[in-house]
């Protein structure tokens, strides 16, 4: 067997290599059945990247629906609220290339605001809103929990005397990035004014 | 330039980018002389044209990048980038040589990286290699030192450079070098070999020593004004010392050579103070700088002795600066409030 | 005793404190108003206690703690309260907040004040209280108040009380000059903490750069069992984590505080206000603030009322606002540039800095990293601000956390020693900024998340129970009928149906009978199909109740005066449009028949 393998080296590197292939070919399935992961977490991990609204903007009823959507192979760019960040970072995860964003975006957050001197009570935003964060009851004022809003403008609609206005959310000044130097342009090089 | 309110500190040190490698430059001034004084002015037309290169291609590029040329010439990192590649080629090197190599420190290594900072291999490095790669017959025309009586006169230096020499006249004044003659020695003890060849000097090779000794001196000027720390430098030459000494049988015919003569001789000490110690593609951390510094030298004695060029300098260099960020990420150090230190709470728990 | 150890890094600035230290604290003079922020502490802003128009006298409380991590607020001075409005505040933004505005009447008269000498009878419950009463925050600059700090808990027992001395940032002097004019202060305060918290070594960090203060220290604290620690220059050996180490070797946990290893470590300005509280009865009304900086002709430390606006101090101090380039609250590695000088003076305010351009010169444009690591070399807290440098450029958030980001203590050593003058500090406090943001607006999704899932169930669950009982009706109709097709069986002969006798009243006996067949009983129910006459009639009489209540409405909402009266009116509107057409709709049907 050795000299046969010694006197025909065609013989021996086929063989060799058969044997290779067998073995990983053996670990590999080995692996496959043992190591196998039941259903489909990867909607789990999309669903955690959506940023929750609910406003049904993606064309599904909820961020959930949308995100096992996704794992069916739905466009990632049909989130308006959860922007550019929300994509790259689908994108990310399913390793696919980001697209720019479906549809307008408003960069400012903003919050449904009752004036509740024109309000009913009919309860037709309470049934409207998508995470009750609307309080109320037939006939008795209702306002929003502003904390609880998502500002997916689903309560805006079904108003019947129009009360409902979306408001912009003060956001609380904080440090900004300084700019890179690359983007110092010839006419700046010799600036020495600083801002105060 | 939008209005920005500017975050504390509100003060800085008087250390700048420009001062670090204006200091940089000065010291290579003991080498220069030292390399002029063994081997001719061919290093000093070697800098003319580099320096005059390593600007014009500098400037066209911050052109094309649309950068201000002035406030990025003004940091002189193409200069010293110049100046180091000017003294690791052979003096007198014809003026397409350094031009090439010049595209490829500043143009290919540099700027089409991103620029100073965000290279990751040494731009005088790369520049060596690719000429050493592409050229070697002029890579390896070495002219003979002083001790050897040859040394090259001023005219037939300026004609070389000019590239106006005819190649006879170049073959006749050229001489290998010390580490080349050890190389190739199969059969001569070294002390043999030594007396044979007038390119030995005392320690190390002919002239060689003293450029190494020129350039640890300037070494030694940035580490006392601290531009570097000890840990790379000192790393290198002690693990090139030990592999020599390791490998050193007391001069037979096999041998690599001493410690010593690994010391000073080549491109030992340029590399050692100022491409090891170049910030840029270097590790960071000081453990990492140890490692970098320590595996630089283990390949510098490994690619003398077994590898197919004379000097590795450059070749281990440029192998440590892709090994860079790896080792950065091993290395790095305890943060305050993170494990070891803490009595009190481990009584606790 | 010498100190133990060593941190990591560190850098020498230069200090520029003696221009200061020439001159004695002087009292800064009354201003014209005093400006007092009710956010001066961390925690919650301070409640108002008092209105506009009110009079109050010197050490009045006009605002009390809000909440657990909170502070009181003190009248520095007589007078009347003019306004609670937003005035300027001292900080980074240069924005605004609510502050109490006092006019003072110029007689500096005290409110009744409760000095006590003999502390040591006190219990320490009492000894809090008091200290949270005055309104003591911590006057190193951090303003954590103090009570809440020295407040031990059973769960963690300290062993060493460190006084922060060190004062390590260049121009600052306020604790300098306050160990030299007042060490027994000192060391009275530290005595009431030493009976507070009871520990077993106590400590003194003090830079070696102030000899006179430590030489006052050494005669105030005598035979006490205080040990004035002598500590080499080095910034920043104040930061409280780095005089820890210094000090006892030992180093607060990432994420932990000090009390974590059994450290409680207070400043010495707050240790003399700890003093004035409960000695003489003193709520923190003043401080001892540095005014320095080339352009102030007579750089000096003030004794000035919390709200002095800062561009009376500066007036004082003979400010030339033509040569100062740049307004800085605090030193010039921590503090933050304001944009004018009508900001008031607050608890935390250690100095005002005017210097003029040649001093402190802009910062020149940032240039590229050249991976020197001269800022690893110099960072405190042995990070890597390359890395984190490089990580905040391109956002990558976790791998800034996996940095240990948020254990930078924003000193400035690294922007300090940076060649390429690369604003590092600037980046880190803009990175954490929006890491905390999309914490936030993760927690923010995963409420609302949550909210929508438990909606999804409510509705869910009413869908099923709305089934249920339609299921229950469907059952008991099924059995009326059932009961009814055999009543009919046997009433048949004896009474004919005559639906066209009195459409109305038939109406009427089909809703009761319906009404009757919904409760399970099984007497005269119909089981016809409406016609379209009864249909009609059906919609007339309800849209007759809903035009009633509508009316009864629009009359509530107008005797109201409600602006829903507008509305209610459309509403009646439409009713009585729908009622016409219905009624003219049962009328065709009448016709048809």
């Amino acid at each position: 067997m050795i000299d046969l393998l010694a006197q025909h080296p065609l013989i021996a590197a086929s063989g060799a290599l058969l044997l290779l292939g067998a073995l990983f070919g053996a670990v590999l399935g080995y692996a496959a059945v043992r190591f196998r992961v039941e259903g489909n977490p990867i909607v789990d991990d999309i669903e955690n990247l959506l940023p929750q609204t609910q406003c049904g903007q993606c064309g599904y009823p909820g961020c959930r629906p949308y995100a096992e959507a996704i794992a069916e192979g739905e466009a990632i760019n049909r989130c308006p609220p959860g922007g550019e960040d929300t994509i790259n970072a689908l994108a990310e995860l399913l390793n696919v290339e980001p697209e720019p964003l479906d549809g307008e975006v408003n960069p400012v957050k903003m919050v449904a605001y009752i004036r509740e001197a024109e309000c009913i009570g009919c309860t037709k935003c309470l049934q409207a809103c998508p995470v009750d964060a609307i309080v109320g009851a037939a006939r008795f004022m209702h306002t929003v929990m502003a904390d609880e809003c998502t500002g997916c403008d689903l309560c805006v609609e079904p108003c019947p005397v129009d009360c409902i206005e979306m408001r912009p959310v003060a956001t609380p000044w904080q440090w900004q990035r300084p700019l890179p130097p690359e983007q110092l342009i010839a006419t700046d090089r010799h600036s020495s004014e600083v801002p105060a | 330039m939008a209005q920005q309110t500017l975050s504390s500190p509100h003060l800085r040190g008087a250390l700048t980018t420009a001062r670090v490698m204006q200091l940089v430059l000065l010291a290579t001034v003991p080498g220069i002389i030292a390399l002029t004084w063994h081997f001719g002015i061919g290093t000093l037309l070697n800098l003319a044209w580099a320096c005059s290169f390593a600007v014009a291609l500098e400037a066209a590029m911050l052109r094309l990048r649309k950068r201000p040329i002035g406030f990025y010439l003004s940091d002189c990192s193409a200069l010293v980038t110049a100046v180091l590649l000017a003294v690791a080629l052979p003096p007198a090197a014809p003026w397409w040589l350094i031009a090439v190599g010049m595209l490829a420190a500043i143009v290919f290594a540099k700027h089409l990286y991103g620029g100073m900072g965000y290279n990751p291999f040494n731009p005088a490095m790369v520049g060596y290699v690719v000429l050493l790669i592409s050229f070697p017959v002029q890579m390896t025309a070495w002219v003979p030192p002083r001790e050897s009586g040859a040394l090259l006169g001023a005219m037939e230096a300026i004609q070389r450079s000019l590239a106006l020499a005819p190649q006879a006249q170049i073959d006749a004044v050229t001489m290998a070098t010390p580490l080349d003659l050890l190389r190739q020695n199969s059969a001569l003890l070294i002390e043999d070999l030594w007396q044979q060849n007038p390119q030995f000097g005392q320690w190390g090779g002919a002239g060689w020593e003293w450029v190494n000794l020129a350039f640890l001196a300037g070494g030694l000027f940035l580490l006392q004004r601290r531009i570097f720390t000890w840990h790379a430098p000192v790393a290198m030459l002690a693990a090139l010392g030990l592999m020599a000494a390791l490998f050193y049988d007391g001069g037979s015919s096999a041998s690599g050579g001493s410690p010593l003569f690994h010391w000073l001789s080549g491109a030992t000490m340029l590399g050692a103070f100022f491409i090891v110690t170049d910030p840029v593609t270097s590790a960071v951390s000081t453990r990492g700088k140890l490692i970098y510094g320590a595996a630089i030298g283990v390949l510098v004695y490994l690619i003398r002795h077994w590898g197919n060029y004379p000097d590795a300098v450059a070749f281990a260099v440029l192998l440590l600066n892709f090994a860079a960020p790896f080792i950065d990420y091993y290395t790095q150090p305890r943060v305050y409030g993170h494990g070891a230190t803490r009595p009190a709470e481990r009584e606790k728990s | 005793m010498k100190p133990l150890a060593t941190f990591h890094g560190g850098i020498h600035p230069p200090e520029n404190k003696a221009q200061s230290t020439v001159l004695p604290i002087a009292g800064a003079s009354l201003p014209d108003e005093l400006v007092l922020p009710l956010s001066q502490h961390i925690g919650a802003p301070a409640r108002p206690c008092v209105e506009p128009g009110q009079q109050v006298l010197k050490g009045e409380c006009i605002a009390t703690a809000a909440t657990a991590i909170s502070a009181p607020l003190h009248a520095p001075t007589s007078g009347t309260i003019s306004a609670i409005e937003e005035r300027p505040v001292p900080h980074p933004s240069g924005g605004t907040g609510l502050c109490i505005v006092i006019r003072p009447d110029g007689e500096q008269r005290w409110a009744p004040r409760h000095a006590c000498a003999a502390w040591q009878d006190l219990p320490r419950d009492q000894l809090l209280a008091q200290i949270r009463a005055a309104g003591i925050v911590g006057l190193g600059g951090a303003g954590f108040p103090t009570a809440v700090k020295a407040g031990t808990r059973p769960d963690r027992i300290i062993d060493t009380l460190i006084i922060n001395a060190a004062e390590c940032e260049p121009y600052i002097t306020a604790d300098d000059m306050l160990m030299r004019e007042r060490a027994a202060a000192v060391v009275s305060g530290i005595e009431i903490l030493r009976h507070l918290v009871q520990p077993a070594t106590i400590l003194i960090g003090i830079e070696d750069n102030k000899p006179e203060a430590i030489a006052a220290l050494q005669a105030a604290t005598g035979n006490s069992g205080i040990q004035v620690v002598t500590i080499p220059t080095l910034y920043p050996s104040g930061g409280e984590k780095q005089l820890i180490k210094i000090l006892t070797a030992r180093e607060v946990p990432s994420g932990g505080l000090p009390a974590d290893i059994g450290v409680l470590c207070q400043n010495v300005g707050t240790a003399v206000a700890i003093h004035d509280a409960v000695v003489e009865g003193r709520p923190l009304i003043s401080r001892i603030t540095t005014v320095t900086g080339a352009s102030c002709q007579q750089p000096r430390n003030y004794e000035v009322l919390i709200g002095t606006p800062v561009s009376h101090l500066l007036a004082l101090a003979g400010w030339d606002a033509k040569r100062c380039d740049r307004l800085i609250i605090g030193g010039p590695m921590m503090g933050f540039s304001v944009p004018d000088a009508a900001v008031p003076v607050v608890k935390t305010t250690n100095c005002i800095l005017a210097p003029t351009r040649e001093e402190l010169p802009p910062p020149p444009p940032a240039q590229a990293c050249i991976r020197c690591g001269l800022c690893a070399e110099a960072c405190p807290a042995s990070l890597l601000p390359q890395q984190l440098y490089w990580f905040a450029r391109s956002g990558e958030h976790d791998k800034l956390e996996a940095h240990h980001l948020f254990d930078c203590i924003e000193c400035g050593a690294c922007s300090y020693v940076c060649p390429s003058s690369i604003p590092l500090v600037q980046y880190y406090r803009a990175s954490k900024a929006e890491i905390r943001h999309k914490q936030r607006e993760r927690e923010q999704a995963e409420r609302a998340r949550q909210r929508f899932e438990a909606r999804q169930e409510r509705m869910a669950r009413e869908a099923a129970e709305r089934e249920a009982r339609r299921q229950a009706r469907a059952a008991a109709a099924a059995a009326a009928q059932a009961a009814k097709a055999r009543a009919d069986a046997e009433a048949r002969p004896e009474a004919p149906i005559q639906p066209a006798a009195d459409p109305v009243q038939a109406a009427i006996e089909r809703a009761r009978a319906l009404r009757a067949g919904q409760t399970g009983d099984s007497s005269a129910a119909s089981s016809t199909a409406p016609s379209p006459r009864q249909q009609a009639e059906q919609k007339v009489s309800t849209l007759e109740a809903r035009l009633t209540k509508a009316r009864k409405r629009h009359e509530e909402a107008v005797a109201g005066g409600e602006k829903t009266a507008a509305a209610l009116a459309s509403v009646v509107e439409k009713l009585e449009q729908q009622l016409a057409a219905a009624r003219a709709e049962l009328e065709t049907t009448e016709e048809q028949t």
